[in-house]
C-alpha cells in the first residue's frame, strides 16, 4: 500500500480485510491478529435499552456484527397465558416502555373483535388522542436522540423537558406517567379533565418552538450532516426482504403507514399525508421523524377540535373477572412511532388467553437488518446507525 | 381476497377458512405443503411482507400450531396460514430463504417451544436464554411459578411471614 500523503488521501487498508471462503462466508481467523472482538453493550450510552452488539472489527471497520438480546426477558407472553384478560393489561404495557399505549390498545381491540364488541365514538376519539400523545412523547426522545449520538446533547435535554410536559398531561388524563392502562376492553377509563384542551395547546406551542430549534441544531448543522448523509444506507430492495416498516421504510420512499393503509379508530376522519424521503440514510430517517413530529402535533390539534364534548366512553362488557372470550384468533395492527406494531391473539374460549404474540418492528430492525447494516460501517457510526433504526429491545424478548 | 383464497384452495387444498375481517383470512394447510404455499404466495400473489411467525401449544391435542402471517402491501390484504405439527417430533421445514428475518423467528421458536427447523442459520444458538437446561419455557407444561420458586426463592436470609400471624404478634 502506498504511503499516505495526508489525511485527505487516506484509504482503508483492504489487505487486512477478510477474504471470502468458497462458501461465500468471510474467512475470519481471530488468531491471525487482524481482527478484534468489540462488545458494545449491554449497558452502553449508545445502546437503546439492554442489548449488546458483538462486533468483529478490522482496523476501525466492522466486518461482522451479531445482536445479543436476553438481558431484559421477563416472559410477558407466557405470563399472560396464566392471567385473566383484564389482568394482562398491566403486563402487556411493559412490553415496550417507549410507547406502552399501543399494547393496551391492541389487546383491548383483540378482545373486542373476538367478542364482537363495538366501542362508542367518544372512546374512539379518546383512544386516537392517547395513541398520538404516545407517538408525540416517543418522538420527542427519538428525534433529538439521533443528534445525541453525535454528541449534540442539548437537543436531548430540550426533548426530555418537553416529554415531561406531555407526561404531565398523561398523568392528568390517566393517573399514570409512563404506563397508563387507560384503554380497557369496551372503551377507555375516563373523559378529558376540565381545561385539558387549553393545557394541551400550551404544551404544543412549546413543542412548535422546539421543532424550529431542532431544525438549526440538527438539519442545518454541518456536523450532523457530515455524520449522517450517506451513512447507514438501506437499499430499497431490502424493505420487503428484511421486513422493514415505519419511518425506516418511509425514508427509502415507501409510503406505507398503517394509519392510512388500514385505517383504525378515527384516522380516516383526520387530514394527513404520509411523510417520506428518498435517500434512505440516517439523515433521511431523521427528517422523516421530524416531519412526523410536526404531523403528530397537527393531528392532536385536529383531534382536540373534532372531539365531541360528551358521550359514552365505554360499551357494556361482561364482568371482567369471569369474562370468557369466545374461541378464535385474530391479528390487529397499529402504527407506532417505529412502524407496524401488531398483536396476534388466540383465545380457546377460557378466561385466559391461549396465546398473545407481539409483532414489534425492532424484532427485524435490530437483528437481521442491523447485523447486515453494520458490516463495513466505521465503529464510530455503529451507535448512530442503531439509534436511526429506533430499536426497542424489550419488544424483541417480550 | 376471494380469488386468492380460491387459488390457494385449488392448488394447496387449504381448509378451515375463516374470514376474520374484510382484509384478513385464516387458513389451515398441511405441514408438507406449507412452505410451498408460502413461496407461491410470495412469488405469484404479491404477499411480499412477512408479518410474523409464531407457535401455539395445543398440549391437549399433542400438537403445535405454527402460524405464518403474510401481507400483500399493494392490495392491503393479510393471509394467516396455520399448520399443525406433532409435539413429540416438533420439526418443520425452514422458510429462511424467503425472508431474511425468518431465521430469527425460527431461532426463537427452537429455544422457546423446542420446534426444530433443520438448516436454518444459527438455529441452535441461544437467543434469549443462556445456559437453559429445563424444558422449553413457552410450552404449556412448563410451570413458571414452580420454576421461579425452585430457582429464585427463598433466598438465604429472607423470611416469609403469614400476614395474620405477623400482625397478631406485633399488635399484642
Amino acid at each position: 500500500m502506498k504511503k499516505q500523503k495526508n489525511i485527505f488521501n487516506w484509504q482503508a487498508d483492504r489487505s487486512k480485510y477478510p477474504e471470502k471462503k468458497k462458501n461465500g462466508k468471510l474467512d475470519i481467523d481471530m488468531s491471525s491478529g487482524k481482527f478484534v472482538k468489540l462488545w458494545q453493550g449491554p449497558n452502553h450510552p449508545g445502546i437503546t435499552g439492554n442489548m449488546s452488539l458483538e462486533l468483529t472489527i478490522s482496523g476501525d471497520e466492522v466486518v461482522e456484527a451479531k445482536t445479543h438480546v436476553g438481558y431484559l426477558h421477563r416472559g410477558f407472553e407466557k405470563l399472560m397465558e396464566r392471567r385473566l384478560w383484564i389482568q394482562c393489561f398491566p403486563t402487556c404495557v411493559r412490553m415496550c416502555v417507549a410507547e406502552p399505549d399501543y399494547n393496551e390498545y391492541l389487546l383491548a381491540k383483540s378482545a373486542e373483535e373476538l367478542s364482537g364488541i363495538e366501542i362508542p365514538e367518544m372512546a374512539e376519539w379518546l383512544r386516537t388522542l392517547v395513541l398520538e400523545m404516545a407517538r408525540l412523547q416517543s418522538l420527542l426522545r427519538t428525534v433529538p436522540g439521533q443528534a445525541g449520538t453525535l454528541s449534540l446533547g442539548v437537543g436531548v435535554q430540550w426533548g426530555v423537558y418537553l416529554r415531561d410536559l406531555v407526561l404531565d398531561l398523561f398523568e392528568e388524563l390517566t393517573g399514570g406517567r409512563v404506563y397508563h392502562m387507560y384503554i380497557i376492553p369496551g372503551g377507555v377509563r375516563g373523559l378529558l379533565p376540565d381545561g385539558f384542551k387549553k393545557r394541551m395547546e400550551e404544551v404544543l406551542k412549546k413543542i412548535d418552538e422546539f421543532v424550529k430549534n431542532i431544525e438549526n441544531l440538527m438539519f442545518n448543522n454541518i456536523v450532523f450532516k457530515k455524520r449522517t448523509i450517506g451513512v447507514g444506507y438501506i437499499k430499497p430492495s431490502w424493505i420487503d426482504k428484511y421486513g422493514i416498516v415505519g419511518p425506516n421504510a418511509r425514508a427509502a420512499g415507501f409510503k406505507r403507514d398503517v394509519r392510512k393503509d388500514y385505517p383504525y379508530l378515527k384516522y380516516n376522519e383526520l387530514d394527513f399525508e404520509v411523510t417520506s424521503e428518498k435517500d434512505s440514510d440516517i439523515f433521511a430517517r431523521s427528517m422523516v421523524r421530524k416531519k412526523e413530529l410536526i404531523m403528530t402535533i397537527d393531528l392532536i390539534r385536529q383531534i382536540m377540535a373534532k372531539m365531541p364534548k360528551k358521550g359514552d366512553i365505554k360499551a357494556p362488557t361482561p364482568n371482567v373477572l369471569h369474562w370468557k372470550i369466545p374461541k378464535g384468533e385474530t391479528y390487529v395492527r397499529s402504527e407506532s412511532s417505529r412502524g407496524e406494531y401488531g398483536f396476534y391473539t388466540v383465545s380457546d374460549g377460557s378466561k385466559t388467553p391461549r396465546r398473545i404474540n407481539l409483532r414489534g418492528p425492532s424484532y427485524t430492525h435490530a437483528i437481521s437488518l442491523l447485523e447486515r447494516m453494520l458490516v463495513n460501517a466505521n465503529i464510530a457510526d455503529v451507535h448512530s446507525i442503531m439509534v436511526s433504526l429506533q430499536t426497542c429491545p424489550p419488544e424483541i424478548e417480550r | 381476497m376471494e380469488n386468492i383464497i380460491k387459488d390457494i384452495q385449488n392448488r394447496f387444498e387449504v381448509s378451515d377458512i375463516v374470514n376474520q375481517r374484510d382484509n384478513i383470512t385464516f387458513v389451515t394447510c398441511e405441514k408438507e405443503k406449507t412452505i410451498a404455499l408460502i413461496t407461491h404466495m410470495k412469488k405469484n400473489l404479491g404477499f411480499k411482507h412477512f408479518v410474523l411467525m409464531t407457535a401455539v401449544d395445543w398440549i391437549e391435542d399433542g400438537l403445535f400450531q405454527l402460524t405464518y402471517i403474510l401481507n400483500n402491501p399493494k392490495k392491503k390484504l393479510d393471509v394467516a396460514i396455520r399448520t399443525f405439527i406433532s409435539r413429540e417430533n416438533a420439526t418443520m421445514e425452514t422458510a429462511h430463504k424467503l425472508w431474511k428475518q425468518v431465521s430469527t423467528y425460527q431461532r426463537e421458536l427452537k429455544e422457546m417451544f423446542g420446534i426444530d427447523f433443520p438448516g436454518s442459520p444459527r438455529v441452535n444458538e441461544s437467543f434469549i436464554l443462556e445456559g437453559w437446561n429445563d424444558i422449553p419455557p413457552y410450552r404449556r407444561d412448563f410451570q413458571t411459578k414452580e420454576y421461579a420458586e425452585k430457582t429464585y426463592f427463598p433466598r438465604p436470609g429472607r423470611k416469609t411471614n403469614d400476614p395474620s400471624e405477623y400482625m397478631k404478634k406485633n399488635m399484642s
